[in-house]
């Protein structure tokens, strides 16, 4: 096995969320989006919306991405053989939109055969996606949905019809490849099951952190080291249930100089996750934007090598590259709030902060 | 000499390997030289007033020419030579001539010279350029701690009312400074003073020295900590306070220069401290059996790895250390399921005291493939975080380590380069006891010569060196950890090689 090639790029990033839990429309993320232009090249943009299939809630919802029609029959029989599909459409999309080459999008609404869980699901979407050609399953929660392809993000929203949408939250993604591969899976966000991945960086760990997670089950199939990034927080936080705080100090981790100089506890716990978890530290220059239902989270590299910022306003929380992108969607906030190299910046459900997911952050990752 | 053979004896037809010139107009007699060469090549004659000779006794290690005052010797490879022969070559006709005359396995010292395809010199490195910033060390932390030793595949933490809580027990980790680990070198094969030296030198800088199998003095266990001890097939020295004094206890089963082939440290060599040191009579030859007679098969050696946890409490990684032949990954495969915590694996060109050449030169593979295969075994196997992997034999610069870790390795053993910062020239003649450098020599007279104190700041400033130049190598790809580099082939490309090299080393040509 000698490696995919891997795309290099940087980008612009945007999320937000209402942490009410009302839902609204594409129109904050896409404004924002345009915005951050500069930080595009019209090679790449995308969205993913949560909360927008209140109908079919308990569905996992996959949206394929199909290069040629006649893919759609070996995908469907594929899903007839292993889920039980309750509904399947085309995406309905404007093909007046000014995108490159679009392929075509269907979604299905589908529950796994047997009782299985989220681990059958991540199987059966590397199976479509390593063994399906020209098939790609780009996002695949529930409740939840990725629209991307290559073209401007505000150009990616009109073709997908984003603003018919209303979800509780949204995160954004324009992308500026170095290289110009033309094709739509390559675009953020990046997804599995809910989890979804806006990233900003080129990984120097690349071949480190993909070569762990091969040997955790994860192939990294779609040209990108954002996936990465996706993969490695469905590991720590789905499979193996470390909370936001504590994942982000495997991304990113203090130096040794810090830890030497933490009380004994802290050093115990800083070391123990830097001894187990050095494959997927993740290193150069990145930003990342996580989110699942309820949830999503900002962080950057160690030594803050690319831009994050995050801003508050009532309810609305936002996390972006650009403070001039959030305060295009909300001139006035209430906190604005610049992390350091490798602290996360999250916002949550209210109804989430509750009792459980606050025991879950300690002093030591305060 | 002898211009009068007995009957029975046999004139020698063999030719001197090294031309020993001495400039007239620079000698100035000072029979510096005379003291120096432990072979006994040159001599005063009195009668004449002038230095002699004796060519077929030098072995080239240019202690003499170093240490001439007046720079008046130039020691080079003899140029008389046979006709041209592309099969036949000069070593080649040599060596069977000195078998024709002795009847005997010829024996080397050092690692094999043969130029079998160095894959260092075919693998480039990758550098940031724009899309990710180079990191510049010397004005950012760049971070080469390393930990040996088996890791968990997650870790469990405990969240009560605020407070956490890590759950797991680490296994036992070694934490190093540096990814350069000192290989195993006996004291016995090598003089005290090296062995001091490498000791010294290890726990300046945070990092470790390996025993080899000749034990550990007892005043030098206060080095434990920084000490890798070896059980091998002779039990030479072991004790149940060895073990627990060490920081890692390593089985040795092969070695690279030597696959197959036991230790053997000639009689001359077991001096009085020696023999108290290893535990067996002065004088004899200290011969261990080429396999451990109580390591049969892979559940053998299971036992025997439980026995070192047992004996030292679960306390320390048990690490295997084994050359690279031909199934050099099945093996390690094996090694991590039978419970060990490190593997070492020994290259063809790793080093030795005492081999037979023919061994040395034609048995076991390249440590470049070897690593590349064997990590990609572990990995696909889902166990390579069981294991550590040291990597040995064949490392001349830190580029080669860095080669290394991108290919797999958690760390590298380094030997010979060990041994060249003391002094050594790679005369490869170790195994006859006589050091002109008195590294590798138990004669009291050249052992002195090494003086600790100068040779461990020599291997301090050898492991700083390296050190800083894989941290500029780290900061060129944008990566201030070591720990991105491990097994990230990703920063590797080959140039010149074939389609089954690139496949094994895992990594893409030049340009792709
Ligand atoms: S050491 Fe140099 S100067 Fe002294 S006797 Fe030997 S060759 Fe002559
Ligand atoms: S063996 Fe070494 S010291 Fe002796 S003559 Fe040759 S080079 Fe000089």
């Amino acid at each position: 096995m000698r490696g995919f090639e891997k795309v290099h790029d940087a980008c612009g990033l945007f999320g937000v969320i209402d942490r009410s839990g009302s839902r609204f429309d594409s129109d904050m993320v896409v404004t924002a989006m345009k915005n951050m232009k500069v930080r595009g090249n019209g090679l790449g943009g995308g969205f993913a919306a949560y909360g927008i299939y209140p109908d079919f809630k308990d569905y996992y919802a996959l949206h394929v991405m199909l290069e040629t029609p006649e893919v759609r029959k070996d995908v469907e029989s594929f899903l007839e053989k292993n889920f039980d599909v309750v509904n399947a459409e085309e995406i309905p999309t404007n093909s007046e939109a000014n995108v490159f080459r679009p392929p075509v999008f269907w979604r299905y609404f589908v529950m796994p055969k047997n009782d299985e869980g989220d681990d059958y699901v991540v199987s059966k979407v590397m199976e479509i996606n390593t063994k399906i050609d020209g098939a790609y399953v780009i996002s695949s929660g529930k409740n939840m949905g990725v629209f991307k392809g290559v073209g401007f993000p505000e150009d990616i929203a009109e073709f997908f019809l984003l603003h018919e949408y209303r979800g509780y939250m949204w995160i954004g993604h324009s992308r500026f490849p170095t290289n110009t591969p033309g094709w739509w899976g390559g675009a953020h966000p990046f997804n599995i099951l809910d989890w979804s991945v806006v990233h900003n960086g080129e990984i120097s760990s690349y071949g480190t952190n993909k070569r762990y997670l091969e040997m955790r089950g994860y192939f990294c199939t779609l040209l990108t080291d954002t996936e990465v990034m996706a993969y490695a927080v469905d590991l720590l936080m789905r499979k193996q249930g470390l909370p936001i705080e504590i994942v982000a100090k495997i991304l990113a981790p203090p130096m040794w100089d810090q830890i030497g100089r933490m009380d004994e506890k802290s050093k115990k716990i800083y070391t123990a996750l830097r001894i187990t978890y050095a494959p997927l530290l993740i290193n150069g220059p990145w930003t990342i934007i996580v989110a699942r239902h309820g949830e999503m989270f900002g962080i950057t590299d160690r030594i803050r090598l690319r831009p994050i910022t995050s801003g508050e306003k009532g309810d609305l929380f936002f996390v972006s590259s650009e403070e001039a992108a959030i305060r295009a969607v909300c001139g006035e906030l209430d906190r604005v709030y610049t992390p350091m190299g490798g602290e996360p910046v999250v916002g949550r459900l209210y109804k989430f902060e509750k009792a459980e997911r606050r025991s879950q952050r300690g002093e030591v990752f305060a | 000499m002898k211009f009068l053979l007995k009957k029975e004896e046999m004139f020698s037809f063999m030719l001197p390997e090294f031309l020993v010139e001495r400039r007239g107009d620079r000698c100035i007699k000072c029979r510096v030289c005379e003291r120096q060469c432990g072979f006994g090549v040159h001599s005063y004659d009195e009668m004449s007033n002038t230095m002699r000779a004796d060519e077929m006794k030098c072995v080239g290690c240019q202690r003499c020419a170093v240490m001439c005052p007046t720079k008046a010797l130039i020691i080079r490879p003899h140029p008389s030579d046979y006709r041209p022969n592309a099969n036949w070559t000069r070593e080649k006709i040599q060596d069977l001539k000195k078998q024709a005359e002795s009847g005997g396995v010829i024996l080397t010292g050092s690692g094999c010279d043969k130029p079998y395809r160095i894959y260092w010199d075919h693998i480039v490195l990758n550098a940031a350029q724009v899309t990710n910033p180079a990191i510049d060390p010397l004005r950012e932390p760049m971070e080469l701690r390393t930990f040996l030793g088996r890791k968990h595949d997650k870790l469990e933490f405990s969240f009560d009312g605020g407070e956490v809580e890590l759950v797991t027990e680490l296994y036992p980790n070694v934490q190093i400074e540096t990814p350069i680990l000192f290989s195993a070198m006996s004291y016995g094969a090598i003089s005290y003073n090296a062995f001091k030296s490498l000791a010294m030198a290890a726990s300046e800088y945070g990092t470790l020295f390996n025993t080899g199998e000749g034990g550990l003095p007892k005043e030098l266990r206060k080095f434990g900590k920084n000490a890798v001890v070896q059980c091998a097939s002779g039990r030479f020295g072991v004790d149940p306070e060895y073990f627990n004094v060490a920081a890692i206890v390593e089985i040795k089963i092969g070695q690279g220069a030597k696959p197959g082939i036991g230790g053997h440290l000639p009689g001359e060599k077991v001096t009085k401290p020696i023999s108290e040191t290893r535990m067996i009579p002065e004088g004899t030859d200290a011969l261990s059996p080429a396999p451990q007679h109580d390591i049969y098969s892979i559940e053998d050696l299971s036992t025997l790895i439980y026995a070192l946890k047992e004996a030292t409490n679960y306390e320390k990684p048990v690490s295997v250390k084994i050359a690279t032949v031909h199934n050099v990954a099945a093996i390690a495969s094996g090694i991590a399921r039978a419970g060990a915590d490190i593997i070492a694996i020994d290259g063809i060109r790793g080093g030795t005291g005492a081999a037979p050449k023919i061994i040395r030169d034609n048995v076991g593979i390249p440590i470049e493939l070897a690593i590349a295969s064997v990590d990609e075994r572990l990995r696909r196997e889902g166990i390579r975080n069981k294991v550590s992997l040291i990597a040995a034999g064949g490392f001349r610069n830190s580029a080669d380590i860095v080669k290394a870790i991108a290919l797999g390795a958690d760390a590298v053993y380094i030997g010979t380069p060990a041994l060249i910062a003391m002094g050594c020239t790679l005369c490869q003649k170790c195994h006859t006891g006589i050091c002109n450098w008195g590294i590798c020599t138990q004669d009291p007279q050249l052992s002195k010569r090494l003086n600790p104190e100068i040779a461990s700041k020599r291997l301090v400033n050898l492991l700083k060196a390296w050190s800083n130049e894989i941290k500029e190598m780290l900061g060129a790809m944008g990566i201030n950890a070591i720990e991105s580099l491990r097994g990230n082939r990703e920063m590797l490309r080959g140039v010149g090689l074939q389609e089954w090299e690139l496949e094994v080393l895992g990594i893409k040509g030049a340009g792709e």
